[in-house]
């Protein structure tokens, strides 16, 4: 092979680089799942939590579209529960603490939602 | 035991058969189960939106000021003191509202008087044909409105509109808010968007009129043009009306009692 030191030094270093987050991560502590506050006075979401845990930013995507053009501002859930279609008058009436509840997911996670740039966040922060 | 072509087909096309119709079945029923979205309830419905002023019961500022508070104070609208100034309803002289009207011999009333000024919601909406976006459009009761998360700022539909119904942020709307007094019930605006009058669209939605109407006592009527028994039809048939710069084709939605 030509160039015997500076290739096998070349891979070293690459290597070395493209490891770099596990040895930089290494014997740090694992990932947590945050510890969120849940709303005091509501059982359930509009949906079972594990779908909501997954899919909140596409049901936020759809009821904006909905509201906004189709003016179909009620949404039936699949128990067949009523939810007005709206962020502000019905995700946050029970998600009142939005310090606890939205931004720790997001900031554990490096999520940058710009939602609250317009949309007034809750004052209620049980 | 030995198997012939035709009957192995025979046997094939059958479950294949049952499987889909199973298949279909839990697509009906999954179907059924999705959640769905519908108009609510007791909202308002109209074939055209249309509102008619009736100027001559707006004289002194203060006629002017309970309809334009009403709508600031509850969009969140900001009070802006210079000329970046953002406003869904505000006044003019009779002479820039209807500038194709002006006529040397005035009556003095008519050419004194302040009128309101507001989104025309155009039949034609140059506005929602210039936005690149789509964060424009006009939904088909005739109201004319912005989806403000897809809106770019590109101020296209300002260089369009005619009438000047739009405003741009230049800076953080909530700047020159009282964040404590806001209304928590309706979103603000962030910087970098154009904001403008919406014909209360979500409280047509909860059944409700424009806030304008409300606080006008009877002065602004609101209702379905498409409907010859509606209160906006019938003052339009006994009253001399206009409309702003009828020569540009927009067909606007807002009628004036001269």
């Amino acid at each position: 092979m030509y160039n015997t030191k500076y290739v096998i030094a070349g891979l070293v270093v690459f290597l070395a680089l493209f490891t770099s987050p596990f040895w930089l991560n290494m014997g740090k502590a694992s990932y947590q799942r945050p510890e969120l506050a849940l709303p005091a006075d509501a059982k359930e979401c509009i949906e079972p939590v594990d779908y909501m845990r997954a899919e909140h930013m596409q049901i936020l995507d759809t009821w904006r579209d909905q509201a906004l053009r189709e003016g179909k501002r009620t949404y039936v859930a699949t128990d067949g529960k009523v939810w007005n279609v709206s962020l502000q008058n019905t995700c946050m009436k029970c998600h009142a603490n939005k310090a606890d509840f939205c931004d720790k997911c997001h900031t554990t996670n490096s999520v940058n939602v710009y939602c609250w740039d317009c949309h007034v966040e809750p004052k209620g922060n049980q | 035991m030995k198997r012939s072509r035709r009957q192995f087909l025979k046997v094939a096309s059958l479950s294949v058969l049952g499987l889909s119709a199973q298949l279909a079945g839990g697509a009906i029923v999954s179907a059924a189960e999705a959640p769905a979205y519908q108009p609510n309830e007791g909202g308002l419905k109209a074939g055209r939106w249309a509102m008619v002023i009736d100027t001559r019961g707006f004289e002194t500022a203060a006629d002017f000021e309970a309809c334009i508070k009403a709508c600031h104070q509850y969009h969140n609208v900001p009070n802006i003191p210079n000329n970046q100034e953002v406003k869904w309803l505000w006044t003019d002289k009779y002479e820039y509202v209807f500038p194709d009207d002006v006529n040397e011999h005035l009556s003095e009333s008519v050419r004194s008087r302040d009128y309101f000024v507001l989104c025309n919601h155009c039949e034609n909406p140059p506005c929602v044909r210039v936005c690149p976006t789509k964060a424009t459009y006009k939904k088909p009761d005739g109201i004319v409105t912005m989806d403000y998360h897809r809106c770019i700022g590109c101020r296209f539909c300002m260089a369009g509109c005619p009438y000047g119904a739009r405003s741009f942020n230049f800076a953080n709307p909530r700047r020159y808010l009282d964040m404590g007094a806001i209304n928590a019930e309706y979103p603000t605006r962030m910087m970098g968007v154009v904001e403008k009058c919406t014909f209360c669209v979500e409280r047509l939605a909860k059944g409700q009129l424009p806030l304008c109407v409300e606080a006008s006592e009877g002065r602004i009527l609101f209702g379905d043009l498409s409907d010859p028994e509606s209160e906006v039809r019938k003052a339009l048939a006994e009253n001399f009306t206009i409309r702003r710069k009828p020569s540009l084709g927009t067909q606007p939605g807002v009628y004036y009692i001269i």
